[in-house]
C-alpha cells in the first residue's frame, strides 16, 4: 500500500513548482513535509490528490500506475488549512457524507459518523452546522470527515494554521491519538512549525523552492541539518548564521571572537566557513566564554519565552531566552555564544559538523 | 433634523412609488360612476367597490378574457426561464471552474460575449429573428418565442451566476471530488444545494424580463400566441374603460408577485457561513 513518487516535477510556464521528487511512503507512518511558504508542500499534496497535473515523473499507489486516476477514484482525504466543510449541512451531515458517497449503508454510516464526531470531541454539536461553530471545532469537523473513511492517503494541508494558540497545543496533543486509527493509510502532514514536526512525525521531508532538500528520523534532522537553509526551516526562531574562520586551532567568528577550536570540530582544516547556533544557545548578559555586543532591533514575547532580534558586528543575531524579559529597541546588551553549540557549514551552506546532543 | 428629513424624503419616495399602483388597483373596483366622479381612494367610504373591471377581463361580462393570454405568458416564460436558467447555470459554473480560451481571449473575453447580447437594442434584432422564424416556420408558435427570449435571458442568467459561483469556495467542488463525487456529481451535490439564492436571484431576473417582454411578442406573434402584456396593450387601444384597463393591469403583474413571494425565501444571505475560515 505504499505511494511512491518517481523524479516528479511540475512546472507553470516559466515557473517550476516542483522538481525531482522521488520519495516513497508507506502505510502506518507519519510523514512530515516541512518548509517555509511556497516550499511546494501543499502543491505536492494536490499532486498526490490530483487536484493538480504533474509535469514530470510519475506516481505510482501499490504498485500502479497512480496518476491514470481522477481525484474521485484515488480514495484520499485532505483536511486544508482553511477549515472547509460543506455550509448547509450539519456536523452529522457533513461527516457522513463521504462515508454515504463510498457506498456504505445508512444505519452503517451513521454509526461510524458518530463514533468519530465522538473522537474529536464534538458529540453535543451533531445538530448544528459549521457556521454555528468556533473555529477549532469547524477544523475538527474536517478533521473528522477526512478520517472516517480510513482513506488510503490522508493529506493534512497545515491543518491547525488558523487556529489560535491554545488550540494548536490541544489539537497537537490529539493528533497522534487520531492517527493511530489511521495504520493502513499513509498520513502526510504538511507545516512550518518544528514543534509539529517533532511531536507527531515518523519521518521529516524538507521541502525547500520545490524540492526535498533533507529527509529522516525529525529529532536527527533537527540535529544535523545537512545545510544552512534546513537548518533555518527546522529551527524556529531561524538559526543565526555568521560568517568564521578557523586558523591554527582558533575559530574567529565575525573576524571579532576567538576561541579555541571546540571538541566537535577538531581537525577542521584551516579556512572560511559558516557557524550557525540555535536561538536557544546563545543566551544574554552572562559571562561566557565568548561575548560580544548586540544592539537589540526586536523584542518578542511568544508565550513564556522572549525573543531578542538583534544587531551585532558579527551578523544579525536571534537569542531565546525562557521567561518573560523587558528589552527595548536601541538597547546595548552582552550575548553569549558558546562554540561548543556551533554548526560549522562550508561556504556553499553543506553541514561539515553539528553539537551533537 | 437630518433624520426627520431622511424619513420624509423616504415617505414621500414610497408614495410616490405605490401611488401609481394603489390608483390602479383601486380604480379596478370602480363603478363608472365612481370614476367619473374625481379622486377617490377607500372603498365603501368613498364609493361602492365593484367586480366590474375583473368581469370584462375574465370573460365573464362577454367583454373580453385575459385567462389564454396569461396561460400563454405562463407557459412562455416558464420555458424561458427555466432553459434559461437552467443551461446559463451549467455555463456559468464551467466558466467559473474550467479556463477556455483561444490566444489571449479567456473566461472573461466570454462573459463579456454573453453579456455584449445585451447591448443591442431589440429593435436590432427583430428582423434577423423574424426572417428566422420564419425560415423555421415557427412565427406565431410559442416555440418560437421561447427561443427568442431565451436567447435574450441567458447572458442575464450567466453574467449573475458565473459572479455567483465565483463566490463559492473552489475547495468545495475539491473536497467533494476528494470525497468521491465526480464533477458532475459535486456540482449537482455540493455546489447546487449551495446555490439557491443565486437561483433565486436569476430565476427572478429571468422570470421578470420573459413575463414583461412586449416587443417581441408584438413582432413575432400573431393571433395564436397572444402573450398577456401584448394583450393588455391590445386594451390600450380600444375603448375599454378605464376600470377594465386598471384591472387587467393588476391582473397582468400578479403572477409575478406570486412568484417573487415564492422564490424570495431561497434569497437568505450567508449561504457560505461555515464553507472555509
Amino acid at each position: 500500500m505504499s505511494l511512491e513518487l518517481k523524479d516528479l516535477g511540475i512546472t507553470e510556464g516559466t515557473d517550476m513548482i516542483l522538481e525531482g521528487i522521488t520519495f516513497t511512503f508507506d502505510p502506518g507512518r507519519i510523514y512530515v513535509l516541512m518548509g517555509r511558504t511556497a516550499a511546494g508542500k501543499t502543491s505536492l499534496m494536490r499532486a498526490i490528490a490530483g487536484l493538480l497535473d504533474f509535469t514530470d515523473g510519475d506516481m505510482y499507489f501499490n504498485g500502479e500506475d497512480f496518476d491514470v486516476l481522477p481525484t474521485w477514484k484515488r480514495n484520499t482525504s485532505m483536511v486544508y488549512q482553511q477549515f472547509i466543510n460543506y455550509p448547509n449541512k450539519t456536523v452529522l451531515g457533513n461527516v457522513i457524507f463521504p462515508l454515504l458517497r463510498s457506498g456504505v449503508n445508512m444505519p452503517e454510516a451513521k454509526a461510524k459518523a458518530l463514533e468519530m464526531i465522538d473522537k474529536v470531541g464534538l458529540r453535543n454539536f451533531v445538530d448544528r452546522k459549521p457556521g454555528e461553530l468556533s473555529g477549532g471545532q469547524q477544523q475538527r469537523v474536517a478533521i473528522a470527515r477526512a478520517l472516517v473513511r480510513n482513506a488510503d492517503i490522508l493529506l493534512l494541508d497545515e491543518p491547525l494554521m488558523n487556529l489560535d494558540y491554545k488550540l494548536r497545543e490541544q489539537l497537537r496533543e490529539d493528533f497522534r491519538e487520531l492517527f493511530t486509527s489511521t495504520k493502513d493509510s499513509v498520513t502526510i502532514y504538511a507545516t512550518t512549525e518544528p514543534a509539529e514536526a517533532l511531536l507527531i512525525g515518523d519521518e521529516l521531508l524538507v521541502m525547500h523552492e520545490g524540492r526535498i532538500i533533507q529527509s529522516g528520523v525529525p529529532a536527527e534532522v533537527f540535529e544535523n541539518p545537512n545545510s544552512v537553509t534546513v537548518a533555518q526551516i527546522v529551527n524556529d526562531p531561524p538559526m543565526s548564521i555568521l560568517a568564521a574562520s578557523v586558523s591554527q586551532g582558533t575559530l574567529s567568528i565575525g573576524h571579532a571572537l576567538n576561541s579555541s577550536v571546540p571538541a566537535h570540530l577538531a581537525g577542521i582544516a584551516d579556512g572560511d566557513y559558516q557557524v550557525g547556533f540555535r536561538a536557544s544557545d546563545l543566551a544574554i548578559g552572562l559571562d561566557g566564554e565568548m561575548t560580544v555586543q548586540g544592539e537589540v532591533d526586536l523584542v518578542e514575547v511568544a508565550g513564556s519565552e522572549t525573543l531578542i532580534y538583534l544587531n551585532t558586528p558579527t551578523g544579525y543575531t536571534i537569542v531565546q531566552e525562557e521567561g518573560i524579559h523587558v528589552h527595548h529597541a536601541g538597547d546595548k546588551v552582552a550575548i553569549t555564544v558558546s562554540p561548543q553549540r556551533a554548526f560549522l557549514f562550508d561556504l556553499t551552506g553543506k553541514l561539515i559538523a553539528a553539537p551533537g546532543n | 433634523m437630518s433624520k426627520v428629513l431622511k424619513y420624509a424624503f423616504i415617505i414621500f419616495w414610497t408614495l410616490f412609488v405605490l401611488a401609481p399602483l394603489s390608483w390602479a388597483v383601486v380604480t379596478s373596483f370602480k363603478t363608472p360612476e365612481a370614476v367619473n366622479q374625481g379622486a377617490t381612494f377607500i372603498p365603501w367610504v368613498q364609493f361602492d367597490p365593484t367586480l366590474a373591471g375583473w368581469r370584462d377581463i375574465l370573460g365573464i361580462s362577454g367583454y373580453t378574457n385575459l385567462i389564454p393570454n396569461m396561460i400563454n405568458s405562463a407557459l412562455i416564460t416558464f420555458f424561458a426561464s427555466f432553459i434559461s436558467v437552467t443551461l446559463g447555470g451549467l455555463a456559468a459554473y464551467g466558466l467559473s471552474r474550467f479556463r477556455y480560451g483561444w490566444k489571449y481571449y479567456g473566461n472573461s473575453d466570454i462573459i463579456f460575449f454573453f453579456i455584449a447580447q445585451r447591448i443591442l437594442p431589440p429593435v436590432v434584432l427583430a428582423i434577423p429573428f423574424f426572417l428566422l422564424l420564419k425560415s423555421l416556420n415557427l412565427l406565431d408558435t410559442h416555440l418560437g418565442l421561447i427561443l427568442v427570449l431565451t436567447s435574450g435571458l441567458m447572458p442575464i442568467v450567466v453574467w449573475l451566476m458565473v459572479d455567483f459561483f465565483n463566490q463559492v469556495p473552489r475547495e468545495i467542488d475539491e473536497m467533494a471530488m476528494l470525497e468521491g463525487c465526480n464533477p458532475v456529481q459535486a456540482f449537482r451535490r455540493t455546489i447546487l444545494p449551495l446555490s439557491k439564492p443565486g437561483i433565486a436571484i436569476s430565476a427572478i431576473f429571468a422570470v421578470i424580463f420573459g413575463w414583461n417582454d412586449l416587443f417581441f411578442a408584438l413582432v413575432l406573434t400573431f393571433a395564436n400566441v397572444k402573450t398577456l402584456p401584448a394583450a393588455v396593450v391590445a386594451l390600450n387601444g380600444t375603448v375599454t374603460p378605464f376600470w377594465t384597463l386598471a384591472a387587467s393591469a393588476i391582473f397582468s403583474i400578479l403572477p409575478l408577485i406570486g412568484f417573487v413571494f415564492i422564490v424570495e425565501r431561497y434569497l437568505a444571505k450567508g449561504g457560505f457561513t461555515g464553507a472555509v475560515r
